[in-house]
């Protein structure tokens, strides 16, 4: 059998789903990145080897999310894509039709909305980091409750307390003052759940025709008091589907199987797991820039470079195929 | 006397031509960097804007050269620029720098007021020749932003990365070690050849996209983090809604040259959305939307630094011109943080919508 393989690299997890030839995941794995992208995207990689045994091949590769490039060069993949883009496509396979889809990742946030199969408009969040997962992340541990029980927790609330969305910090400092006031938990946590909301939907989805059906995904959809929170602010039904938390690698997996058509693939193969592979980096002295030159090694050899404004470092390796 | 000006962009260089044509001794700071940043974050107000504190890291770098007085332009309007020169040479003061400042505002009633200023930096020398001084420097801007335009139509076409870029450079040392008028058509035309003979396949299918913003963040590519050459490799080819030479003629010799690119039509255009002056390049950012929509661009950027009120403006109004002029419109925000991912994705998704509406529309017409 034969199947295509793409990975997540995000700034919390790191995903990699494999799918069958018609587009239907096999396997998926969940990691958190744990600021170790290298090796997080080779223990993905043997797990997968693992739940596999041997019993399909990969014939193409996909990568994405904010280390794409990163574990681009290390698998060798065919196409290395932004996430907006593989989450459309994943989106939109999943649930045919789709009109709207609310992402919310560790470290970013965006609207995506679709017409006709294809992407209308985008939004991420630009400056500010309070509409996203890692704000529930600090707040859940601030509370001393697992990230998981986060949702199961918000739904029990029955009137949620009001908590400032704009900011973070201001969050944060309303949410100690309604603690302070006597207020549970569970309310508190639903008051941070419509926070979000209303911060996401001012910051990000400004200005944005949000049309049925809206489909809700990224690891903070995991969170059932999100959902609720969002169906409230809309007033309509928002759909999580099943992979939610791996759509990114869904769609990775999906256009490497649109770039291998008629072509072979550039994967590596599973042992690249067991390679060395190390992530140094120089500040180059070539002109006041300073630019930060990071260089990917394998077993000492140079694979990999980026960071270079001027293409000083970059330029010298051969230029592969340009596949993003 | 020793004079520096802050960096935007390629504007050292015409000022460094002309400041040197008068026999005045420049200093040019060390091209933006994150050293500058640094310096400048550490002693500016939270809240400026980033060319504030871009600018602040400037004189104190060239400081270190040696400069002692600082030419810096003005304003006046809802944009906190007007008073930035001021602003910064109180809190170099409070530093104990010793740095005379002599500020270049758009006159209020006659050029004069500005030729006064530029008597003072030039100290006793004819008028003839200080004016002769200005329109050289006006010239260079003219060849910069030239050759910047063939550029933006080289990069998206180059068959060999970086090929642009490189020539770019070249080219533009032409035109910066021309010393006096009568030799710039000849360096120009140089400068000219040698882009043109960057290898380029014209058949190639590229996007266009119409950089519009505030002028600093539009011009400094510190700032924007290369958003041209960034563009550019991705098969763009890219416009700007504000080009050196003509904001200098549009708000210093107000508009004494004619027939050369202006805002004029830029902000009629605005006119339907946006009836009054909000400062900085408000009207400009709707207006050029406006007209690039009209004009066929595939899609707009806008560029401004965090807190920029008149863009801020700009922005409220660019999605109904959007919808209704049916052109995509994307927003950057730039400040300090210098994490190039999120820029680069955010651009390669918007290419990519871009692309795929061009695909579209075209199996439909």
């Amino acid at each position: 059998m034969y199947g295509y393989l793409g990975i997540d690299v995000g700034s919390v997890s790191t995903n990699l789903v494999l799918t069958g030839e018609d587009g239907i995941i096999k396997q998926s794995i969940y990691l958190r990145t744990q600021g170790k992208p290298i090796e997080m995207v080779q223990q993905g990689l043997k797990q997968m080897q693992a739940a596999l045994l041997d019993k399909i091949k990969v014939i193409g590769v996909g990568t994405t999310g904010s280390g794409r490039h990163l574990a681009g060069v290390i698998t060798g993949a065919d196409i290395i894509k932004n996430e907006i883009t593989t989450h459309a496509i994943a989106a939109s396979n999943v649930m045919p039709g789709v009109q709207t889809i609310l992402e919310i990742g560790g470290q970013d946030s965006k609207i995506i909305i679709l017409r006709n199969g294809i992407v209308a408009d985008f939004a991420m969040n630009t400056v500010c980091a309070a509409g996203t997962g890692s704000f529930l992340d600090q707040q859940a541990a601030r509370l001393n409750i697992k990230i998981e029980e986060f949702g199961s927790l918000a739904m029990q609330s029955s009137v949620p307390v009001r908590i400032a969305g704009r900011c973070a910090v201001f969050a944060e400092s309303d949410m100690i003052h309604k603690q302070q006031m006597g207020y549970n938990v569970p309310d508190i946590l639903a008051g941070l759940c419509e926070a979000l909301v209303r911060n996401y939907l001012n910051n990000v989805g400004k200005g944005k025709e949000i049309l049925q059906p809206v489909v809700f995904q990224g690891g903070v959809a995991a969170n059932a008091g999100m959902k609720a929170a969002f169906e409230r602010a809309l007033g309509h039904p928002v759909h999580v589907p099943p992979y939610f938390d791996v759509m990114g690698a869904l769609g990775a997996a999906m256009l490497a199987r649109e770039a291998t058509n008629r072509k072979g693939t550039g994967f590596r193969g599973f042992d690249v797991a067991d390679r060395d592979f190390k992530a140094g980096g120089f500040a180059c002295d070539g002109c006041p820039n300073v630019c930060e030159v990071v260089e990917i090694l394998e077993s000492g050899q140079v694979i990999a470079r980026w960071g270079d404004r001027c293409g000083r470092w970059s330029n010298v390796l051969e230029r592969h195929e340009k596949i993003s | 006397m020793k004079v520096v000006y802050p960096h935007m962009g390629h504007m050292w260089i015409c000022i460094k031509g002309m400041l040197e044509y008068l026999n005045v001794e420049v200093v040019v700071p060390p091209p933006s960097s994150k050293k500058t940043l640094l310096l400048g974050v550490k002693h500016s107000p939270e809240f400026a804007c980033m060319p504030l504190k871009l600018n602040l890291g400037n004189f104190m770098e060239a400081a270190e050269l040696g400069a002692d007085t600082i030419v810096m332009a003005g304003g006046c309007g809802p944009c906190r620029f007007g008073y930035y020169a001021h602003v910064e040479h109180a809190i170099l003061r409070d530093l104990g720098y010793r740095y005379e400042l002599v500020v270049l505002e758009p006159p209020q009633k006659h050029i004069g007021e500005l030729l006064g200023k530029i008597k003072h930096i030039t100290g006793q020398q004819s008028w003839r020749r200080v004016i002769n001084g200005i329109r050289f420097g006006y010239n260079k801007a003219e060849a910069v932003d030239k050759l910047e335009r063939m550029a933006h139509y080289c990069r998206p076409r180059e068959t060999k990365a970086g090929a642009t870029d490189r020539v770019l450079q070249d080219a533009l040392k032409e035109i910066i070690a021309v010393s006096a008028p009568e030799g710039l058509p000849v360096a120009l035309n140089r400068a000219v050849d040698m882009m043109n003979a960057v290898s380029l396949d014209k058949h190639r299918p590229v996007l266009r996209i119409g950089l519009v913003g505030e002028i600093y963040t539009l011009l400094e590519p510190f700032a924007n983090q290369d958003i041209e050459r960034k563009l550019g490799s991705m098969g763009v080819e890219v416009d700007r809604s504000i080009y050196l030479s003509e904001w200098v003629n549009e708000h210093l010799f107000l508009g004494l040259v004619r027939n050369t690119g202006s805002s004029k039509l830029a902000k009629q255009k605005a006119v339907k959305y946006l009836r009054h002056f909000v400062g900085g390049h408000g009207l400009e950012t709707v207006g050029s939307t406006v007209l690039y929509a009209k004009q066929g661009y595939d899609g707009v950027i806008q560029m401004l630094p965090f807190t920029c009120m008149p863009e801020i403006v700009a922005q409220s109004i660019l999605p109904r011109i959007s919808s209704e002029l049916g052109i995509p419109v994307m927003t950057l925000i730039v400040d300090e943080q210098s994490g190039e991912a999120g820029l680069v994705t955010r651009l390669e998704a918007f290419v990519d919508l871009l692309a795929r509406r061009k695909q579209t529309g075209e199996v439909l017409a």
